[in-house]
């Protein structure tokens, strides 16, 4: 067994002791935790700043962090979280249930004893079992070819199981089909209880294990792929005119055709649940916009949703549900293409449905369904909101001028919070067009009594001159880093940039992404075009009246870009602070990483800090740096604090960090 | 000068009100009223006429600079003129020898050998006389082949053949070298007029075809060098970015798409997002700055900065009025113009907001509406003026083909 995660500490913490990991900076608010922690904030206490955070990795965490870190969570948390322990009780690993969290369901770490059991029957499978991602075929073809070559080479080694074992070791992900069917009868056997609770809860993990690589998207310039799609719909929309040559992969529909075709549809009751009815209305005109409202308001839809569901006979719960989830959001895509953020609350919503015990009736799923909808509005965004502000108000000072752009939600609320607080500072609110969300934040902050500076996004560079920090939301971090947010976001981080204004970028982990991309054109949302050509005011600057008569002319409103990671000095999570290149710790790292991330700071600099990630596999510790080494003694303290005592393992890490 | 001191106030006032605006009117109205400056100023029988003449324009040209200051094509079209006075001042005496060899030559014809070098002189002190104005250049170097030996006689003998040819032909002279700035006035209007053809004349050079362009916000220039690029048959696409708040950017995709130039019209905030499928920037310029700078319309820096995060080549396509001599201190506060708020928010709207008597008497809301841009020489690939393409490193050098060094400030000498 795991002693890391032995169960009286788990029962201490209250089942939420990883759900706030310490990544990346945290704020001075924070106690010293666990024995090991003192020692290694000393140096950087006295600045005021993060203090180094060192959970003690071999010691079980008495974990009061978690109600430390949210200083005002809400009542509600503590009451079904005591539901959810008795509901994780279950499962032989709270990690795994905290990491389905935001992200397709992880491959469900290797339980302890499977591990256990692997290591000793199986020898050359040590912890891979779960480790079958989903593959392309080209992959897959590889794959089988290689496995092929290692069997033949195997049989002509003689049975060499050291060869195997090696070989095995190389390509993890590679495994024999016929050694994980026999773990699994193995497992079946020794933990009876798991087994019977593995048909329903945790699915086949190499099923689970397929989401993990996001499908690819529909392309719209697949005209087969299209017509299906439209035979499917449930709304009839016109296409637009003129649509731009570079973005017929995306969806280009005339705005506002689907209404008449909604209206008519309003009284078909059995169609479409009316609260996810009035939702998909109201994202279509635009009363609902921004990541977390659009959110919120679909999960609690979906709750009415299932509120008011009955199952129907000879149906299973977990298919039918799921189905009607399913068309409840391509109909919400209809009215507007999901965010991420929304992606990833219907992964977790359907995962959880999946995982529903069959043993539960309907009424107890459904309000298990529930309180699970409502824990994740919860923790993952109004708690999580309120760890980002409680992160980014230290980073504001007296004086500062705080550029922000367009409307985040959360960057509203850190400015409200350091008002609270009493600190001394302005505001530039930059906007552009065609939506003008900057001036609905403009005219909420003046209401506050919060110093404003009003400007759009084609002065940016005159008005950088006097900025000190730039606050920025996101619709999305994906895991190379990149900052999908408003389109015009990466202007103003580039323009901060070029002046040497540091860019901090505030977003919830739940909006995090395991997709990449490179540039802005790949994926997007296209907005309504005549919002282009309508020029607010003055009539006689309106050149664009019927622009759609000329097929030569184009107009493209798009509504989000890629921010380059480079632009990014800090993001700040609910999960700390972090520079972008630490982004696939929590995307990807979070199913193999242990909860073990640490950060050294010195200052407010972003070359100063360093991200130190401890892996635990199967074959002991590898401690892994993301940024920059700044002195080889703090290095050595980590990994003494870290490790306990200087084990090889730890040396090793000690001389490769010295050679960067 | 009591006939013109209405036309100079009447410019004056247009120029503070803003009524003139752009640097293509601006030059040439500029141009033009300092032609009929030139043309009632009353030549004095003073010794130095050139000096006289230059005095006048450069009072005018002070007023003129102060009424609006950011208009830099005034400066520049002042300056242009008053070098244009210096040239034909030389250029006239050099006239003045010439005629003084013609009278030589009728005194002697026999000798030969003394024949042709006076007139020889003559022609290669007029090149010299250029050539100290002018910076020596490819074409210099190529129409003027200098003599040595006949400079440095001639140069010896330049000061009492100067005073010769004045006391000689006093009335005439004078009379000529109004005349003679009156045209070359002129001549400078058609330039400024016609600036847009030997731009346009090199888009078939840096336009290839299937090419996909950004342009920010509307210029004249720019226009008509695509339109040429297009009549030569070559296809491409542009992406106009709007040019908040002026939308001018609107204007010129209209433009566009009446000549069949495929057209899409961005957001100003979209240009990062879409630079990165973009092969060329070419935008229109307010003025150039003698250090390569660029005061541009507003957002143009950003569209600069994009640029060259992809490597995309940033062109400014610019007529030589637009060239200004001085170098930029603070270009973005000091050669800026802030307009009015109206244009981002709605009074109406925000008038609740706009309460100035809150707390300790300073405006919580404060808005921020500037005009132009500067683009530091480092963000531009290349400039396209009406004489051919430049890079940003040498246009303090062309810029000295333009102007003399002394006009730099245009201010009154207190002697005279």
């Amino acid at each position: 067994m795991d002693i890391r995660r032995a169960p009286p500490s788990r029962a201490a913490s209250g089942g939420v002791e990883p759900r706030f990991r310490q990544v990346g900076f945290v704020t001075a608010a924070e106690p010293a935790r666990g024995p090991v922690a003192p020692a290694a904030a000393s140096p950087t206490a006295s600045d005021g700043l993060s203090p180094v955070m060192i959970p003690p990795p071999l010691i079980p965490v008495p974990a009061p962090a978690s109600e430390s870190l949210m200083p005002s969570s809400p009542p509600p948390a503590s009451s079904y979280l005591l539901e959810v322990v008795s509901d994780l009780d279950d499962y032989a690993d709270d990690d795994d249930i905290d990491v389905s969290w935001a992200r397709p369901p992880p491959p469900a770490l290797p339980e302890p004893n499977k591990r256990d059991l692997t290591e000793t029957k199986n020898e050359h499978a040590p912890t891979s079992v779960a480790q079958k991602p989903k593959l392309s075929k080209a992959e897959r073809r590889a794959i089988q070819e290689s496995q092929r070559a290692a069997k033949a080479a195997a049989k002509e080694a003689g049975l060499k199981p050291t060869a195997m074992a090696s070989d095995a070791s190389t390509k993890i992900s590679k495994q024999p089909k016929t050694a994980k069917t026999s773990l699994k009868k193995v497992v079946n056997q020794v933990n009876p209880p798991v087994a019977s609770d593995k048909k329903t809860g945790e699915r086949p993990p190499d099923k689970d294990r397929k989401k993990d690589i996001p499908q690819p998207r529909m392309q719209f310039d697949d005209a087969h792929r299209v017509v299906k799609a439209k035979k499917r719909s449930v709304v009839s929309q016109s296409e637009a005119r003129n649509r731009v040559e570079l973005f017929r992969h995306l969806p280009q529909y005339a705005h506002g055709t689907q209404l008449p075709d909604l209206e008519s549809k309003f009284l078909q009751p059995d169609l479409m649940h009316p609260s996810v009815y009035k939702v998909g209305l109201q994202y279509l005109s635009g009363d609902i916009s921004g990541g977390n409202a659009r959110c919120i308001a679909m999960l609690l839809a979906f709750r009415d949703a299932i509120n008011d569901y009955s199952m129907p006979a000879e149906k299973i719960l977990n298919r039918d549900l799921t189905a009607k989830i399913s068309s409840y959001v391509s109909f919400l895509i209809e009215c507007r293409p999901l965010s991420i953020s929304m992606g990833n609350a219907i992964r977790f919503l359907k995962n959880r449905i999946t995982k529903l015990p069959l043993a539960l009736s309907e009424s107890e799923a459904k309000v298990s369904l529930q309180s699970d909808i409502d824990r994740f509005i919860n923790e993952k965004i109004i708690v999580a909101d309120k760890v980002i502000v409680s992160h980014a108000v230290t980073k504001i000072r007296d004086d500062d001028v705080l550029l922000t752009f367009g409307s985040a939600s959360v960057v509203e609320m850190i400015f409200d919070h350091a008002r609270e607080l009493g600190k001394k500072f302005r505001v530039v609110v930059v906007d552009s067009r065609p939506n003008h969300e900057g001036q609905r934040l403009l005219r909420r902050l003046v209401a506050k009594g919060i110093s404003c500076t009003y400007t759009h996004i084609n002065a940016v560079s005159y008005i950088m001159q006097e900025v000190t920090r730039v606050f920025l939301g996101a619709s999305s971090v994906l895991s190379n880093g990149t900052v999908y947010s408003r389109v015009g976001t990466a202007s103003v981080a580039m323009v901060a940039h070029a002046f040497g204004v540091p860019v901090l970028v505030c977003c919830e982990a739940y909006k995090f992404h395991e997709r990449v991309q490179l540039d802005s054109i790949c994926f997007n949302e296209l907005g309504d075009p005549d919002a282009i050509s309508r020029v607010p005011r003055d009539e006689s600057l309106s050149h664009l009246k019927n622009w759609a008569e000329n097929e030569n002319l184009h107009l493209l409103n798009l509504k989000y870009d890629i921010t380059p990671s480079d632009y990014v000095s800090m993001l700040i999570t609910d999960y700390g602070m972090l520079p972008p290149t630490s982004v696939p710790v929590i995307v990807i790292g979070s199913t193999d990483v242990d909860h073990l991330i640490i950060v050294v700071g010195f200052k407010f600099l972003p070359a100063r800090i360093a991200v130190l990630t401890v892996h635990r596999t199967g074959h002991g510790t590898r401690a892994h740096m993301c940024t920059y080494a700044k002195s080889k003694a703090v290095y050595q303290q980590l990994m003494f604090s870290v490790f306990g005592s200087p084990s090889e393992n730890s040396i090793f890490g000690i001389r490769r960090m010295a050679d960067w | 000068m009591p006939d013109v001191q209405p036309l100079v106030s009447d410019f004056v006032l247009k120029l503070k009100r803003r009524k003139v605006e752009g640097s293509h009117a601006v030059a040439r109205q500029t141009a033009e009223l300092l032609r009929s400056v030139v043309s009632q100023h009353r030549m004095g029988s003073s010794a130095n006429q050139a000096a006289a003449l230059a005095d006048a324009v450069r009072a005018v040209g002070e007023q003129l600079i102060a009424a609006n200051p950011i208009e830099l094509a005034v400066g520049n079209i002042v300056r242009r003129v008053l070098h244009i006075i210096k040239e034909e001042d030389i250029s006239s005496t050099a006239v003045g020898i010439e005629g003084l060899s013609v009278t030589v030559d009728s005194d002697g014809e026999y000798d030969s050998e003394h024949d042709d070098r006076p007139a020889l002189s003559a022609a290669v002190l007029a090149a010299h006389a250029r050539n100290a104005l002018r910076a020596p250049s490819l074409q210099t170097l190529l129409e003027d082949i200098p003599v040595s030996p006949a400079i440095s006689r001639t140069a010896s003998s330049t000061g009492d053949s100067d005073g010769k040819s004045k006391s000689a032909g006093d009335k005439s002279s004078t009379r000529k070298l109004k005349h003679d700035v009156i045209a070359a006035i002129g001549d400078l209007i058609d330039e400024i007029d016609s600036c847009y053809e030997p731009i346009s004349e090199q888009a078939v050079e840096l336009i290839h075809q299937n090419e996909v362009i950004l342009t920010l916000g509307r210029s004249r220039t720019v226009k008509e060098f695509l339109y040429a690029a297009k009549e030569k048959k070559r296809s491409f696409r542009v992406f106009v970015a709007e040019g908040a708040p002026r939308y001018q950017g609107h204007v010129l995709a209209k433009e566009l798409v009446e000549k069949g130039v495929q057209t899409t019209v961005i957001t100003d905030s979209a240009v990062f997002a879409m630079i990165s499928r973009v092969n060329m920037v070419i935008v229109g310029a307010h003025a150039i700055m003698a250090n390569g700078g660029v005061i541009a319309p507003v957002g143009m820096n950003m569209v600069a900065l994009a640029a060259q995060r992809h490597a995309v080549p940033f062109v400014v396509v610019a007529g030589s009025h637009k060239l200004c001599p001085l170098y930029p201190h603070n270009p973005e506060v000091l050669l800026n113009e802030l307009k009015s708020p109206s244009d981002l928010l709605d009074f109406g709207e925000f008038s609740d907001c706009m309460n100035f008597s809150t707390q300790d008497g300073s405006p919580l809301l404060n808005v921020v509406n500037p005009t132009f841009d500067y683009v530091p020489p480092k963000l531009v690939s290349l400039f396209i003026t009406d004489t051919g393409g430049h890079s940003p490193s040498y246009m303090y050098r062309l810029i000295a083909e333009y102007y003399s060094a002394d006009d730099l400030v245009v201010r009154r000498k207190a002697t005279s």
